[in-house]
Formats: C-alpha cells, sequence, structure tokens
C-alpha cells in the first residue's frame, strides 16, 4: 500500500514538473507565435459580456493571423491567446494574472471584461511589469493611480454621459438645467455620476436630486416619485442592466415626465427589445455604434465589423466585442513598431500609440485611458413594435435628429 | 451661487419636498410601500411557516423565489401572459420544494443550526449557477402591460402590476391559514410545529409533513416569484436580498403568526420607502438594518427585566 502511494507520488511530481518545465520554456514567444494571455468571465454574472470580449479577441485574432499575421524583425508570428476563466471573481481574476505571468510565462495581456475584475489584474501586470491593453474596464480610478502598463482602448467612465449634459443644456439655449440622478454604489457608476457632477459645474446647472442606488436595489419608485415632484430638465440613471431595466420598467408605469432621459447599459440590457415602446426616447451612451465612419485595413468600418461578426458569432457584435477585437489592433501595431518582442519595447511602442481602429481612434494619455475617441449617444426610436438604438450624438455622424423634448405619457 | 452638493444641503430638501412642496408623496410612499411590503410578507410567511416546523432557516429562500420568477419569465417567453405563473409556479416549485427536501432537507432536519444554514447555504449557490446555466446572465423582465392606477390628478401613481401582487398575495395568504385550519395536513403541520415527537406518537407522519411544508414553502416562493417577474427584475443572483427581508420579516413577527407577518412585512415596507425620502435612497437598506438591530436590542432588554422578574 505504502509503495502504491510512493508510487503515485512520484508519479505525479514528475508529471507535474514536465508540466512546469514545459510552460517555462512556453512563454511569450513559441515558433512563430506570440503568446497573450487572458482570464475572461466564462461563468458566473458576468457571462454573457465575458463572453462577449472572447468573440471579440477570438475575431481579431483569427482576422490578424490570416491577414499576413504580425511582422516583428523581418519575421512573421502568429497570434495566440491563454485562456482561464475568471469565474466573474475579482480574486480569481487576480490568481490567474499570476498563474498567466509566473506559471504559463506571458509577456503580454488582455484584460477581463469589468472594470472591477481589471482593477483586480492591473496590481499583479503592474507589479511583474507586463504590459496589458484592456478593453473593458473604464473606471476613472484605473487611470488615476499612475498605472505604467496599463493600457485602455476605451473611454474612461466619467465620459460617458457628459455629453449628455452638453446636449440638454444646448437644447435649453445654452441656459442651465435642473439636472435629477440615480447612480448605483460601484465603481463604474459612480465614476459616470462624477462626470455628471463636473458637467454640472462646468455649465453652471443645478444637481435637485442626487440618490445612489444600492446594489441590491430594484426598485426605483422613491427616486422617480421624487423626480415627478421636482420636475428635472434632464434625469440620469446608471446601474448596469439592472438599473436600466429597473427605470424604464417605473418611469413607465409611474408615466414620469422628463425633456431628457439619459442612461447607460441600454445595450447590454437590450432594453429596447425587453421593454419595446415603454424605452423610446431613452438616451445611451455607448463606446462604440457601427454606423460610426472610423475605418481599418483588418475590418474594414463598423457595419463590415457588424456583418463579418453576425456572420461568425450569429448575433449583432455588442460594443464590448468591438472594443476587445480593437484590442488585438492595437497590439499589432505595437509590436510592429517596437520591431522586437521585449515586453519592455512592447511597452514603450504601446505608450506612443496613435491610430485608427474601425472602433475608433486610439491615443493613450498619460494614465493609459484613451483619449482619441469620443463617446457617441443613441436614442431608442420605434418604428410600429420594433424599436432600435439610432445614432444621435455626435452630430458629425448623427444618423437621426434627437428628439427632444420626450413626449409627454399623456400624448404617447 | 454655485451648486451645493453637501449632504446637509438635500436632507433639507427632501424634507421640504415631503413636507411642504409635495405633501402627496406622503400618500405616494406609504401605498408603495404597503403594496411592496404584502409582497414579501408572502416570502417571509412561507419561510417563517418552514422555520416555524422544521428549526430551519432558509438561505435558499431568495432562490427559490427567483426561480418561480423564471417559471413565469419561461411561460412569457412562450407567448403565455406572465400573470398566470402564479398558477403554474406554485406547483412547478412545489415539487422542486419536495425534491430538495427529499434530496437534501430531510438529512439535516434533526441537525444542528448551523448545519441546516449550511446546507441550503450550498443550495443556494448551486441554484443560482443552474439558473445561470439555464437562463443565462442577463438581467430578464416579463411585460404584463397592465398599466397605471392615477389617483388624486394623477399625482399619485399605482402600477397595477403591483397592485395585482399585493392582491395574488393576500389571496393565496388567506386560503393558506384556511388549509392550515381545515385541512387533515394543515393540522398535521401545526401539531408537528408544537411536538414533533409527540405527534408522531400519536401516528402523524412527520417525515410527509416536513416534506409537505418545505413544498409550500417553495410554492408560496413561486407565487412571490412570477410577481416578481412582473414588477421588478430577474438575474440569477439577486435572490439573497430577498432572504435578507423575509428573514427580518420573521425576526419581527415572530414564528407561525400570520397578521403579524403580514403587518411587519407592510410595516417595513412603509419605513423603507419614508427612510429613502428623508435620509437618501443609499441609506433605504441601511435603515432596514439599524431597525432591526435595535428591535433585537430592545427584545434582549425586554428579556432579561422577565429574568430579573422570574428571579
Amino acid at each position: 500500500m505504502n509503495k502504491l502511494r510512493k508510487f503515485i507520488l512520484i508519479f505525479f511530481s514528475a508529471i507535474a514538473l514536465i508540466l512546469g518545465s514545459t510552460s517555462i520554456s512556453f512563454s511569450k514567444v513559441v515558433g512563430d507565435k506570440i503568446i497573450l494571455g487572458a482570464a475572461v468571465s466564462l461563468t458566473g454574472k458576468y457571462s454573457t459580456n465575458g463572453k462577449h470580449t472572447q468573440n471579440g479577441y477570438n475575431m481579431a485574432v483569427e482576422r490578424i493571423n490570416s491577414m499576413g499575421g504580425v511582422k516583428v524583425g523581418g519575421k512573421t508570428y502568429k497570434f495566440e491567446i491563454i485562456y482561464y476563466d475568471d469565474e466573474s471573481n475579482s480574486g480569481r481574476a487576480a490568481q490567474l494574472a499570476e498563474r498567466l505571468i509566473k506559471q504559463d510565462g506571458v509577456h503580454y495581456m488582455l484584460g477581463p471584461y469589468s472594470s472591477g475584475l481589471t482593477k483586480a489584474m492591473a496590481p499583479v501586470t503592474e507589479e511583474n511589469k507586463i504590459p496589458m491593453v484592456e478593453a473593458n474596464g473604464a473606471s476613472r480610478s484605473l487611470f488615476t493611480k499612475g498605472y505604467k502598463y496599463l493600457f485602455a482602448v476605451l473611454s474612461p467612465a466619467n465620459q460617458y454621459l457628459e455629453v449628455a449634459i452638453d446636449l440638454a443644456v444646448e437644447k435649453n439655449g445654452g441656459k442651465p438645467v435642473n439636472i435629477a440622478m440615480a447612480f448605483e454604489q460601484d465603481a463604474f457608476s459612480q465614476d459616470v455620476r462624477l462626470g455628471i457632477v463636473d458637467a454640472a459645474k462646468r455649465t453652471g446647472s443645478k444637481i435637485i436630486i442626487d440618490d445612489k442606488l444600492p446594489k441590491e436595489l430594484n426598485d426605483m419608485a422613491a427616486t422617480l416619485a421624487k423626480v415627478k415632484a421636482t420636475k428635472p430638465d434632464v434625469l440620469v440613471v446608471s446601474g448596469h442592466s439592472k438599473g436600466a431595466l429597473t427605470a424604464i420598467r417605473q418611469i413607465a408605469e409611474m408615466k414620469v415626465d422628463v425633456p431628457m432621459l439619459a442612461m447607460t447599459h441600454c445595450d447590454a440590457s437590450k432594453l429596447a427589445k425587453q421593454h419595446g415602446k415603454n424605452s423610446e426616447y431613452a438616451l445611451c451612451a455607448a463606446q462604440w455604434h457601427k454606423e460610426l465612419s472610423y475605418k481599418d485595413d483588418y475590418f474594414g468600418n463598423g457595419l463590415k465589423f457588424d456583418k463579418d461578426f453576425n456572420a461568425l458569432y450569429g448575433y449583432a457584435p455588442p460594443y464590448q466585442a468591438a472594443e476587445s477585437a480593437a484590442a488585438l489592433l492595437v497590439y499589432k501595431d505595437a509590436f510592429e513598431r517596437a520591431n522586437s518582442t521585449d515586453k519592455e519595447k512592447v511597452r514603450d511602442a504601446l505608450a506612443k500609440t496613435d491610430m485608427e481602429t474601425f472602433y475608433g481612434n486610439v491615443k493613450f494619455g498619460d494614465g493609459g485611458q484613451n483619449t482619441a475617441k469620443p463617446m457617441v449617444l443613441f436614442q431608442v426610436r420605434c418604428e410600429g413594435d420594433t424599436c432600435a438604438n439610432k445614432l444621435v450624438a455626435p452630430t458629425k455622424w448623427a444618423s437621426h435628429k434627437l428628439v427632444h423634448p420626450i413626449p409627454k405619457w399623456s400624448e404617447r | 451661487m454655485p451648486p451645493n452638493f453637501s449632504r446637509g444641503h438635500f436632507l433639507k430638501n427632501s424634507m421640504d419636498l415631503l413636507i411642504f412642496q409635495a405633501p402627496i408623496l406622503i400618500v405616494q410612499a406609504s401605498m408603495d410601500g404597503i403594496l411592496i411590503g404584502t409582497l414579501f410578507a408572502l416570502i417571509a410567511y412561507g419561510m417563517a411557516l418552514q422555520w416555524g416546523v422544521m428549526n430551519i432557516i432558509n438561505i435558499a429562500q431568495g432562490e427559490l423565489v427567483i426561480m418561480g420568477g423564471y417559471v413565469a419569465y419561461f411561460m412569457y417567453m412562450v407567448g403565455i401572459h406572465p400573470a398566470f405563473g402564479v398558477i403554474v409556479s406554485p406547483i412547478i416549485m412545489y415539487f422542486v420544494g419536495v425534491g430538495l427536501y427529499k434530496l437534501v432537507i430531510n438529512k439535516v432536519v434533526d441537525r444542528d443550526l448551523f448545519i441546516s444554514i449550511l446546507a441550503t447555504f450550498g443550495i443556494s449557490i448551486l441554484t443560482q449557477q443552474l439558473m445561470n446555466f439555464i437562463f443565462g446572465s442577463d438581467v430578464v423582465v416579463a411585460q404584463s402591460n397592465f398599466g397605471t392606477t392615477m389617483l388624486f390628478d394623477n399625482s399619485v401613481t399605482l402600477p397595477n402590476s403591483k397592485i395585482f401582487s399585493a392582491v395574488v398575495s393576500i389571496i393565496f395568504a388567506i386560503a393558506l391559514v384556511f388549509y392550515m385550519k381545515k385541512s387533515k395536513l394543515g393540522r398535521a403541520i401545526r401539531a408537528t410545529a408544537q411536538n414533533a415527537r409527540a405527534a408522531k406518537i400519536l401516528g402523524v407522519d412527520t417525515e410527509k409533513v416536513y416534506a409537505a411544508t418545505f413544498g409550500i414553502n417553495a410554492a408560496l416562493c413561486g407565487v412571490a416569484g412570477s410577481l416578481i417577474a412582473i414588477t421588478f427584475t430577474l438575474h440569477p443572483y439577486v435572490g439573497l436580498p430577498y432572504t435578507v427581508r423575509s428573514f427580518m420579516i420573521v425576526i419581527v413577527a415572530g414564528l407561525g403568526n400570520l397578521p403579524a407577518v403580514a403587518i411587519s412585512g407592510m410595516g417595513l415596507g412603509v419605513f423603507e420607502e419614508f427612510a429613502d425620502y428623508i435620509l437618501g435612497t443609499e441609506f433605504r437598506i441601511g435603515a432596514v438594518f439599524l431597525l432591526l438591530v435595535l428591535i433585537l436590542v430592545y427584545r434582549r432588554f425586554k428579556l432579561s427585566r422577565k429574568r430579573e422578574y422570574l428571579k
């Protein structure tokens, strides 16, 4: 018995040793492959968006590899990604970052889904001096910590709805407006709130309701009753999918009339589909929309990306997929400009990125945030019973005119 | 004048709003609180029943509610009006409850309270993941299209879906009270709650009673869940707040006392709404927990005085 146990122990140690040593040689570049590491949420509460992230990454890898790969030092490389499932858990995400770096020897990382998980992974990549290009962590606090190896292709969270306040002021004849707002108490939504507070200060507007919604809450009736009583010019709501769906349901039920309703997560919550006509005229912030006229050599433009993604995965790409795909384009560009696979050189090349992708222009600020791309706003519009998101701002790309003020419920 | 973002400013404003500018909001808040409170009372009643009979604190209560909600959502997806969920969902959930009892709960009934909490906590995690696996992690809603009732010149709005929820909750609660009083099983359940051993000696099949009790609790959760599908939102991971709230109502009301459960449910609902108006939404749930602490301290205080008296 004892012998058998010893044998098993030795056997498994040997396997572990072999695996261990191969994974060390299995580092940054193997043969003609550049290995990237990523932890994405394939299970748990972020699994839907985690899947979008992974699909975006995969599609871009395939596209880049089939169109000639990455040319570094006269040699052609292909991208390959090692994935782990972070279970939508920030503790797990940090562990997996360690594992990717220490055990798998990865030298270049891609971001996970959500600000929270990116925040958990960033200290690990930073400590090990591993560059991470991320596409799904927008929280402002990611970019104020002085991280040197973190690069985000998306606009920071505080920019999400600032445009809406400017738009409301513009529609009010340049005069300040009264703002009512309700934000969930989490990092992302509170960053969106800070953006609104800044915009209010800048335009001299007044915040008359400032509710912070507890995470557990799925009832906004009290906030909306206050809105009804105080009649603000703009109502701003941000609380992920749950916040968006709850707000629309209760605004319709309580017949709350506001001239402008600005929100986040309309796309992720499938607002137009789930609530139909009740969601009409809601103004939504998005990182990307397929009708934007940015171009690149790999995906063409937004419309073409939309079509190709649909053909590959059978659903229209949400912006989470688009920005994830853009992250790979940024990596490819940086490798070729660095003309090296040395992680420090790649990091320096990333910092100097200044390029156009189908998703938007990418240029990183000192904190690693993308400073070259504005947020876009769309409005839910219905034709008959089918409702869809129509681009209304910035005016340069707008396909539809903003409907303002929102018609009263009694007239709908 | 620069805008004032301080907390005191908002507090003064909200009191001002509630008392002087729009006193009608007091009516709105009370009505909202009562309607939601009734729904919570139904979930709490299930918990009280099952706690009283089996001495088990069911951490998975909220998950049973959400699962019941997904039954209604599934009906909505295949084109049946989700309101019929209040009939279908309890039937399905009854069997889910009995199944859970046979699989897990019967092994922990007579054990330590800690073990039953651990077991139901396990069930809660498992059901969350299962629902995530089957229905996905998206937040979903079922549309009832019930419309809205307007009162006082449109200044108080009551969504008909909430009124429907309250009415259905009351009907189920009353039906259950009658069932417990009149039926044979109801009598057996009450006997088991009073003294399981004595009931067993007198020929009550306590095993069957336990299974039925857990099933009835799950069925009540099913009703509540399908009401939540049409009034709020569903998501595999939002069960916990329902567990916590029903736990709180039961703590306040005590076991096996339906009128007290109903009153404390509605009372908590109204208290929550007013806390929201006066203190701000961020303190809404905090205020409820503070109230719970105060009630527990008060109870302890009363208990210690009684002991002194006994001495």
